[in-house]
């Protein structure tokens, strides 16, 4: 059998960046923005001034001004809460999967707790904790850690006999079981967690600054809206829009890059 | 032809490597158990090619499980070198039927060779030098970077069987190892597990339902059939070493043999049908 030819792109997965993509990519949003300026233009409603305005506060208030004092601890906590819901929703979601009957056992309670909403613990993470960053991040580390936590239980429970096999028959120790047979084969249905996980964050530490908080974009958001600075209400709007958008992409940058071998194959498979 | 029956006299008087001793199983089922293997005995010696060739469902799977330790047997005993098999040994590697489930596809090719290396405590070096001999003696030198789903069915076995190899196991236990992979592929995969045996002289223990491949890669062909599944017939291959995908097949002791493993699995076909 000889070898077949050298590996094409597409069979490693790479797929060539179309220009009309990346074109199409940056039009649509680009005439989005345009359409909104023309029509708002000569807008004299007070709940919707014009484009110019809004972006004169985004100037104003979050380059830089206010960046640091508002949105830094925003990012900051958001931070902190998710990555502790990732270590504790990885680590325990390993153990709960690596033992079928403890994990059947906690199920209904682990279901109980993911029904309530993190937002609906605000008023009780108030009275914990008070108004310090320490309510926003033990909130979100709630909010979030759910799906990673039940994502990795499926994902650990559902490892392949085969690979199992491979494993015990080769007399795999522990340690490489776990960490490059058992978490790699869990890998993608863990990242769909923390996918999932990453936008409940983004919520709940908006909400939460809402309700009790002294900084933060979401208490910016909410003075500007009591305030009448309709403009600097929407400028805070924007700047979580423009956020999430970049934390998103840092997750597919991070999803693409963990994940390139589920990709390849799975392209392989559809072909 | 003498030779082979000289090699065969020696074999015989060995002791043998692999002993399997009325070894039983059953499924627990809703009311009751039901018996899948009945009590199989078999030895095979020190540097032999055994397959076992049964019908569908005659349990091979589950035979090839208990023989590897990675199923509990539900009465006698496997012994690998004397020493009763109880979880998987150190000296037995197991070549997986399903490679696209069997190889880790988040590793490249030479990660999935070196893997079991790492747990036997070798070195970095020691685990590179290892991988890169045990793909040379597959021919899979080109591909030690790829990634196993970038390649055929045929070299991803080949993979399968490099990792098998390089663990170094005194025995090597396959479990219808080119049963997923084209007719080409498949004989090209059966002269490479011959060659591999006969430059490392290994043992091998083949599971198969493919009678002609049992009589064509074997020094002896074992039967098994029933419900539950039980050793048929033994047959030693008396055909010249070594063997050739078309003069070999050419032989009338080939075709003889051939009809007489086809009557035997027959027959036990005619006789579950009866049931």
């Amino acid at each position: 059998m000889a070898f077949s030819s050298p590996v094409s792109r597409r069979r490693l997965g790479i797929r060539p960046i179309r220009p009309l993509y990346v074109v199409a990519e940056i039009a649509v949003p680009s005439g989005l923005v345009a359409l909104w300026w023309v029509l708002s233009k000569s807008s004299t409603s007070l709940y919707f001034p014009p484009l110019s305005q809004i972006l004169s506060s985004f100037h104003k208030v979050w380059l830089f001004h206010d960046f640091k004092a508002d949105a830094v601890p925003s990012l900051e906590n958001l931070a902190l809460g998710y990555l502790a819901a990732a270590i504790i929703g990885i680590a325990v979601g390993v153990a709960l999967g690596l033992v079928p009957l403890l994990s059947d056992a906690v199920a209904p309670a682990l279901e109980f707790l993911r029904a309530i909403p993190g937002v609906a613990l605000v008023p009780a993470a108030l009275l914990l904790f008070g108004i310090g960053p320490e309510m926003k991040i033990a909130l979100i580390a709630y909010g979030t850690i759910w799906p990673i936590l039940l994502n990795t239980v499926d994902g650990i429970r559902g490892l392949d006999r085969v690979a199992g096999d491979v494993a015990a028959s080769y007399r795999i120790r522990q340690r490489d079981r776990l960490f490059r047979i058992v978490l790699p084969a869990a890998s993608p249905q863990i990242v769909a967690g923390m996918r999932t996980a990453l936008s409940i964050g983004i919520t709940i530490i908006i909400f939460s600054e809402m309700v009790g908080s002294t900084n933060g974009i979401g208490f910016q958001i909410l003075s500007a809206q009591r305030n009448f600075a309709v403009p600097d209400m929407w400028a805070g709007i924007v700047l979580l829009g423009i956020l999430g958008y970049l934390l998103n992409l840092a997750f597919r940058g991070f999803e693409y890059y963990l994940l390139r071998w589920h990709r390849g194959m799975r392209q392989i498979a559809g072909n | 032809m003498d030779s082979v029956q000289v090699a065969r006299a020696h074999i015989e008087e060995s002791v043998p490597i692999l002993e399997i001793r009325e070894l039983s199983k059953s499924y627990s089922i809703a009311g009751g158990e039901r018996p899948v293997l009945g009590g199989i005995t078999l030895d095979v010696f020190s540097g032999e090619f055994v397959c076992i060739v049964g019908p569908s469902g005659a349990g091979k799977t589950t035979l090839l499980r208990c023989i590897a330790g990675l199923l509990a047997p539900s009465g006698g005993a496997v012994l690998l070198e004397g020493q009763p098999v109880n979880e998987p040994p150190a000296k037995l590697a197991v070549v997986f039927q399903d490679y696209s489930r069997s190889l880790m596809p988040w590793m490249s090719v030479t990660q999935n060779v070196a893997l079991p290396l790492r747990s036997k405590g070798y070195g970095k070096r020691e685990q590179a030098t290892r991988s890169k001999d045990a793909l040379a003696a597959v021919g899979l030198t080109a591909a030690a970077t790829q990634y196993p789903w970038q390649l055929s069915g045929g070299m991803q076995q080949r993979v399968a069987i490099a990792r098998a190899l390089a663990y170094e196991p005194e025995a090597l236990i396959m479990d219808e190892p080119f049963a997923s992979v084209d007719a080409q592929t498949r004989s090209d995969l059966e002269d490479l597990i011959l060659s591999v045996r006969d430059k490392l002289g290994v043992t091998v223990l083949l599971v198969t339902h493919d009678i002609d491949e049992s009589v064509y890669l074997a020094d002896r062909v074992i039967v098994i059939s029933g419900s539950p599944t039980r050793v048929r017939e033994e047959i030693v291959v008396d055909l010249p070493s070594p063997r050739d995908q078309v003069s070999t097949k050419l032989l009338p002791r080939f075709s003889e043999l051939r009809a007489h493993v086809m009557t035997l699995i027959r027959e036990d076909r005619a006789h579950r049908l009866s049931d």
